[in-house]
């Protein structure tokens, strides 16, 4: 019998049980949530009269509707913001689960706190009603995104009934150029498999150049295996998220630290385990990228062009490259180099953690924001942001004439006061260039934190390796 | 749940490729606390102008298609967003059955547990239907889903696949819910078994 990988490994601890021609019911070891997809779930809950079989292993925080304008009274939020944050505060004060709420010293965006207090570790399984929940499989855990029904599910039974997905090992091989980081090679990765190149499966990141990421880097790449089209990507455990864990509010202690390293060291892909597809890139070979579409596979190298319609095979991404131009206002064969922005976002679930603020403040630090650009930083949560300014970083941003704000999903989705307006280019660190994801008819160009901060001091998307000594 | 056994009804054919979820639903409409109302924000980008009026162009404004039952759309239906609103916003709307060549994983899973079925057809059978739907929009699909049939008023007939399991819920418009509950043993055996 040939090995197992991590996935397998994960997945087969969790099974509590598989009825002949069901799926599995599969044990859920944490539950995140956050104020816009659980409402609904927990109506259902009242309903059916059921309580939260494990408050223990639920928790809750507010980050996508909430402004992240430092210092406006809940008074003065939009009322239906207001009313979801009022509805999570009842949900959690009646079934007894802890909400880290935005008036309390711990709030952020639900998958930068959930690591940050030690609540993620290898070998979990972890949900959220939220697609970046894949963000966690940097620690070797086995998490992704459900729906609102299934939040309920988890919420009544701490179990969820689902199908085993197949496994696609994507080895990144090399070293990364200067310049060039974790966002980079995310990007390539969409770019090369598709955005739906990974339905019906879970990544596992392997590799020399994802071994030589730290953690923060690591949940970027994982992040974005939902853009993929993979609902989980998963990172084998090391050091480095050893270190990372230890000491966390929540991470085991004493004996029990020592007895969960020796397990979590188990969790590797043994190296005659077979992967149903396979993908390798060339660290050394990539650049930095930019989305010049509507769909996240749609980027390129910074020396690139946008395709031309001759060199799409293709009739259906042909029709895909059109509409999405159509849409963004750019033309085919263009370079995405030299292209005026008017908006820059530093932030969102995939890049507002401590290595993106010091890595963008560096090359934003004695520079100025270009005249016509309004630029937005917004750390990942209050624990970020009390550091980054413990480092003075809010001051280099300040004084270039960024925007420091408080905790949250801000313009990442355009579901609170954040937006960019329509017919803008948004340098954005996110994780969508969706149509009108940052605002009605906004358009987004995807970068890395370092490019988007080059963005904003040039007022158009350069090669942010031509700012770097 | 709203069991699904049988149907047959006009479609709507959407020649687009990657509809995401931000746009089936855009997250101005996620703030509500309720299922209810989503419907009216279905593809809002799109179906509307600027000044809130209906989008003559949008297919889904075009009269031959009012009443459709069932979207045809392009490859990657669904990507992005957890979000279920999606569903419900298609549901609220009228359909109840989304055929693409491949759904995102996450609104696959979420349209089973709305009574809302997902068709994988390939490409090339998409693209037939489009065809033919465009040139001839009073054409009438038929699904059955015991069957797990698609039949066009001429006879022809392709075949899908679906999990025997969800098709026995979405027959039966039974939920995950009662069956989860009803493993309380086993769940509580397999808590008291873990770890740390």
């Amino acid at each position: 019998m040939p090995g197992k990988t991590l996935f397998e490994k994960v997945w087969d601890t969790h099974v509590v049980s598989q009825d002949e021609g069901a799926p599995a019911v599969l044990y859920i070891d944490a539950h995140l949530i956050h104020e816009v997809t659980s409402p609904q779930a927990f109506a259902e809950l009242r309903e059916r009269g059921l309580p939260v079989r494990r408050p223990d292993k639920t928790f809750a925080t507010m980050d996508h509707a909430i402004p992240t304008r430092i210092g406006v009274d809940i008074s003065l939020w939009p009322a239906d913001a207001a009313t979801q944050v009022e509805t999570l505060r009842k949900n959690c004060a009646d079934f007894g689960v802890p909400l880290y709420d935005i008036k309390d010293e711990i709030q952020g965006i639900v998958h930068v706190i959930g690591p940050e207090l030690g609540i993620t570790h290898p070998g979990m399984t972890i949900v959220c009603g939220d697609s970046h929940t894949s963000t966690h499989g940097a620690f070797g855990a086995l998490a992704f995104g459900i729906g609102t029904s299934e939040v309920g599910h988890v919420l009544a039974s701490q179990c969820l009934m689902q199908q085993r997905a197949k496994t696609f090992a994507i080895t990144v091989d090399g070293e990364l150029g200067k310049g060039v980081t974790a966002k980079d090679i995310i990007l390539a990765i969409i770019a090369k498999n598709g955005a739906g190149g990974g339905q019906g499966y879970v990544f596992e990141y392997r590799g020399s150049a994802i071994r030589g990421l730290s953690m923060a880097n690591r949940m970027t790449v994982c992040n974005m295996s939902i853009e993929g089209g993979a609902r989980a990507g998963m990172i084998a455990p090391d050091q480095t998220t050893f270190d990372y864990i230890q000491g966390r509010e929540f991470a085991p202690k004493g004996e029990r630290w020592d007895k969960a390293v020796a397990y979590w060291k188990t969790l590797y892909s043994d190296e005659d385990a077979v992967f149903d597809r396979e993908l390798k890139l060339d660290a050394s070979q990539l650049e930095p990228m930019v989305t010049y579409g509507t769909n996240p596979g749609q980027g390129i190298g910074i020396s690139g062009h946008i395709p031309t319609s001759a060199e799409v095979a293709d009739p259906a991404e042909r029709r895909s490259l059109a509409a999405a131009l159509e849409y963004m206002g750019l033309t085919e064969g263009q370079k995405m180099e030299g292209q005026p922005v008017d908006v820059v976002f530093i932030g969102s679930c995939t890049n507002s953690r401590m290595e993106d603020l010091r890595e963008a403040a560096a090359i934003a630090k004695g520079r100025k924001v270009a005249g016509n650009v309004q630029a937005l930083v917004v750390p990942g949560s209050k624990a970020v942001k009390a550091q980054a300014e413990a480092e003075g970083l809010d001051r280099i941003f300040t004084e270039a004439g960024f925007e420091w704000r408080g905790a949250g999903c801000s313009m990442c989705l355009a579901m609170n006061d954040d937006k960019a307006g329509s017919g803008k280019y948004v340098a954005s660190t996110s994780n969508r260039n969706f149509q009108g994801r940052q605002g009605p008819g906004s358009r987004s160009l995807l970068m890395s934190p370092i490019m988007a901060a080059a963005a904003a001091v040039n007022g158009r998307v350069v090669d942010v390796r031509e700012m770097m000594g | 749940m709203q069991p699904f056994t049988q149907l047959t009804t006009t479609a709507l054919p959407m020649r687009r490729e990657n509809v995401d979820t931000d746009q089936i639903i855009p997250a101005r409409y996620l703030t509500a606390v309720t299922k209810a109302g989503m419907g009216d924000g279905l593809f809002s980008w799109w179906r509307y102008g600027r000044d809130g009026k209906p989008n003559p162009d949008f297919e889904l404004n075009k009269p031959e298609y009012s009443g459709s039952q069932v979207l045809i759309a392009g490859r990657n239906f669904g990507s992005g967003s957890s979000r279920e609103h999606a569903v419900w916003a298609l549901t609220e709307y009228g359909f109840r059955a989304v055929i693409a060549p491949g759904f995102a994983d996450i609104f696959y899973n979420n349209s089973l547990k709305n009574g809302l079925l997902p068709i994988a057809l390939p490409e090339e059978t998409v693209n037939m239907l489009w065809d033919l739907i465009e040139e001839e929009p009073t054409t009438t699909i038929s699904i059955d889903l015991e069957n797990q049939t698609v039949t066009l008023p001429d006879g022809q007939q392709m075949g899908f696949a679906i999990d025997d399991f969800r098709k026995t819920c979405l027959l039966d418009g039974l939920d995950d819910m009662g069956y989860l509950l009803a493993k309380d043993e086993g769940i509580s055996a397999y808590e008291a078994a873990l770890p740390y």
